[in-house]
């Protein structure tokens, strides 16, 4: 069978099955969430499952990863986990309000009451949708259906996901944890739709961790659309930690208001296949935005980070530092589009995407692209991809430490410039620990994690 | 302690070192001196195991071992040091963590127990002062925005840590101010023993004058053309180099 004749056999396989769980999809789904549906469906037929023939997913294929005969979980089911023991699941000293999303639907801590602030909502979606709908007017305004099919996928399917609100002035002294489980006996497609709403002045960390319960295929498609109002901040932590046969397709959106500081963290520890597109609009005046990510691939695996800044109102900052380390056969694509606006003056954009290849065989793609249409501007971009300081290496080993070792502390200094710009400390130290070991070649998994699963 | 014989190396394919022998005894000083590329560098860089560097020929033993067998690691925990002429600068590899490894690694080899935080951090301050090394330094990444004289200072206080049987100090007194090159003198001297042999590698006389060597070899094109005591010095001082090469037909 042709290459060709799998394609089109894909797109209408995914069209027969649009159509016959149509009904499910908008059985027992609120208004907001359902009046998107269609529309998104035809924005994701039109565009296609992505391929290196779409601009925006030039380094990634995604045709691969929709092969497999997929269940889909389009109904919440009875929780197979035992929950109270994935609650345990937690970073030490890091005292969180948790909350878990299990194959994409939410399910809220019974075990354990958190300290939330009053006014602070953490919950599902599909409830929050019914019962709040104001809270959710904003609701598919980010994410466009229109430039790419996997957030059109995902608008299509959204039943659930974690919903967050923040209201004005209420500053959330402890993180809001969600772990993102995967999980069932088959192979398993997982939609996942998040909406997280800090008001003006309001301020939050959110912590949250993919991981994978067992050696199924699954192909995750996550969107997250993050609203900060004037004056907020927010703290975004992704930790990525699944296994070689899971492809997660991550998407996040954020709306900067005036002044509102957003930090986006993603350490990619683990995965078969990891797409991060990280969208940042900056729309109101002095409004900043940081994003780190660090990956480390081995084996076959591929990590592709997707970021766009828009820079749309003036005096706004945005930083990006993105490092790979990619060992083995794998790949890296990183691609950071700094958009200037007309008008957005005085804007400082600064992008830097650094990558270490430990074999001949790894490879990485970096594509820097700036459209600046304002004329007082700075905007700085670099890219490097290299192999590990031979010159550093043999100072290390002059002073008795052996060849593994001083390779292991070089790497982890080549991490530990992210690594330094998580400020939630003790997620500093866990994620040191985490990168250490996956650079020592051990399974980086949270080894107090009640299952101890063997992905 | 240390034998080399008709020691011969290349880097690239170009040969360095053409033959080269030389013993160096428990406590004793040797100075190496020659003019630019005349292969002391090279020479320091094959007994610490450089892998850039080929041995095509000869032999070197140090405490009656093999030495080119041996890993740059493994040298090291024997006891040898290199003194870097120029010492790398490692960004996010903190000097502490670096240290501390080091000194633990040297500590396993000769079987002993390894020093916690609390003892490491007492042993390096004691050690600060051998060559007034400051805190701010030590606080720093692995010799990242050090000033030439600092990173000097820094590999003198390395030595001062690790105890080593035998160090080479490259170039040492390269960029180096005469305040520096007293202080990191001091430092060499006062680790001086009995059983500590020491191989100065330098261009200029200068050195010699705080660190006085029991020998004086001079290196031209690859060999050892001269030994005397420490009066070789300060002859080639006065004469210069043309000497040398005028000597040994060029």
């Amino acid at each position: 069978m042709s290459v060709l004749v799998d394609k089109a056999d894909l797109s209408l396989k995914y069209t027969a099955h649009y159509n016959e769980v149509k009904d499910e999809l908008f059985a027992n789904s609120s208004d907001i969430l359902n009046a998107q549906r269609n529309k998104a469906f035809q924005n994701f037929v039109l565009q296609g499952i992505p391929t290196r023939r779409n601009e925006n997913y030039k380094y990634t294929n995604l045709n691969p990863a929709f092969m497999p005969d997929f269940k889909f979980i389009h109904t919440k089911e009875e929780k197979k986990a035992d929950l109270g023991e994935v609650f345990r699941c937690d970073v030490p000293q890091l005292n969180t309000n948790l909350a878990l999303v299990f194959n994409g639907w939410f399910y809220k801590n019974e075990t354990e009451k958190g300290d939330l602030p009053e006014g602070v909502i953490l919950d599902s979606l599909d409830s929050i949708s019914k019962e709040r709908p104001e809270l959710l007017e904003k609701y598919a305004s980010l994410a466009n259906v229109e430039e790419d099919p996997m957030v059109a996928l995902n608008t299509a399917f959204a039943k659930d996901g974690f919903f967050l609100y923040v209201p004005k002035n209420v500053v959330v002294e402890s993180p809001i944890q969600i772990i993102n489980l995967l999980q069932d006996k088959k192979d398993t497609f997982s939609t996942q739709r998040n909406f997280i709403l800090v008001e003006d002045g309001a301020k939050v960390q959110v912590l949250l961790c993919d991981h994978t319960l067992n050696l199924n295929q699954y192909l995750n498609n996550s969107v997250t659309e993050i609203f900060a109002g004037n004056n907020a901040e927010i703290e975004f932590y992704t930790l990525q930690n699944q296994h070689n046969k899971a492809t997660n397709i991550n998407s996040v959106f954020i709306d900067q208001q005036r002044d509102s500081r957003v930090t986006s963290h993603t350490a990619s520890l683990h995965g078969g296949l990891i797409r991060n597109n990280l969208q940042f609009a900056l729309n109101g005046e002095n409004a900043e935005a940081h994003m780190f990510g660090m990956a480390f691939m081995d084996k076959k695996q591929h990590v592709d980070n997707f970021t766009q800044v828009i820079h749309a109102a003036p005096h706004c900052e945005s930083n990006q530092i993105y490092k790979n380390v990619l060992d083995e056969k794998s790949t890296g694509a990183f691609s950071g589009r700094i958009h200037v606006v007309r008008d957005a003056q005085k804007t400082n954009a600064f992008q830097r995407n650094n990558n270490l290849l430990l074999t001949d065989e790894a490879t990485m793609q970096t594509k820097p692209q700036l459209i600046i249409d304002a004329d007082d501007v700075k905007c700085s971009h670099g890219a490097t991809v290299g192999q590990i300081d031979e010159e550093a290496l043999f100072y290390l080993r002059a002073r008795g430490i052996n060849e593994d070792q001083a390779r292991l502390m070089m790497m982890n200094a080549f991490a530990h410039e992210v690594v330094k710009e998580i400020k939630l400390e003790p997620l500093r130290d866990r994620i040191d620990e985490l990168v250490n070991k996956r650079l020592k070649g051990e399974v980086a998994r949270c080894h107090d994690c009640a299952y101890q699963c063997d992905c | 302690m240390l034998k080399i014989k008709d020691l011969y190396a290349s880097v690239e394919g170009m040969e360095i070192l053409k033959g080269i022998n030389l013993e160096v005894k428990p406590g004793e000083v040797h100075a190496i001196m020659g003019p630019n590329g005349s292969g002391k560098s090279t020479l320091a860089n094959v007994l610490a195991g450089k892998e850039d560097y080929e041995v095509t020929n000869g032999e070197v033993i140090f405490e009656g071992e093999d030495l080119l067998e041996k890993s740059p690691e493994e040298r090291a925990k024997d006891g040898i040091f290199l003194s870097f002429q120029y010492p790398v600068e490692i960004p996010g590899v903190p000097m502490v963590n670096f240290l501390k490894t080091s000194v633990n690694e040297h500590r396993k080899h000769k079987g002993l127990k390894e020093l916690t935080a609390g003892e490491f951090l007492k042993l390096m301050r004691e050690k600060m002062d051998l060559v007034d090394m400051h805190t701010k330094l030590t606080n720093r990444m692995v010799n990242e925005g050090f000033s030439g004289g600092e990173k000097k200072k820094n590999e003198i206080f390395q030595m001062a840590l690790l105890e080593p049987k035998l160090a080479i100090l490259d170039e040492t007194d390269s960029g180096l101010d005469i305040d520096a090159l007293k202080t990191v003198a001091n430092g060499v001297n006062a680790l001086k023993s009995p059983e500590r042999s020491t191989i100065v590698v330098t261009h200029y006389q200068r050195l010699l004058d705080y660190i006085v060597p029991d020998y004086v070899h001079i290196l031209y094109q690859g060999k050892i053309v001269k030994t005397a005591g420490k009066e070789l010095a300060l002859q080639l001082e006065e004469k210069g180099y043309d000497w040398i090469k005028s000597e040994n037909g060029n």
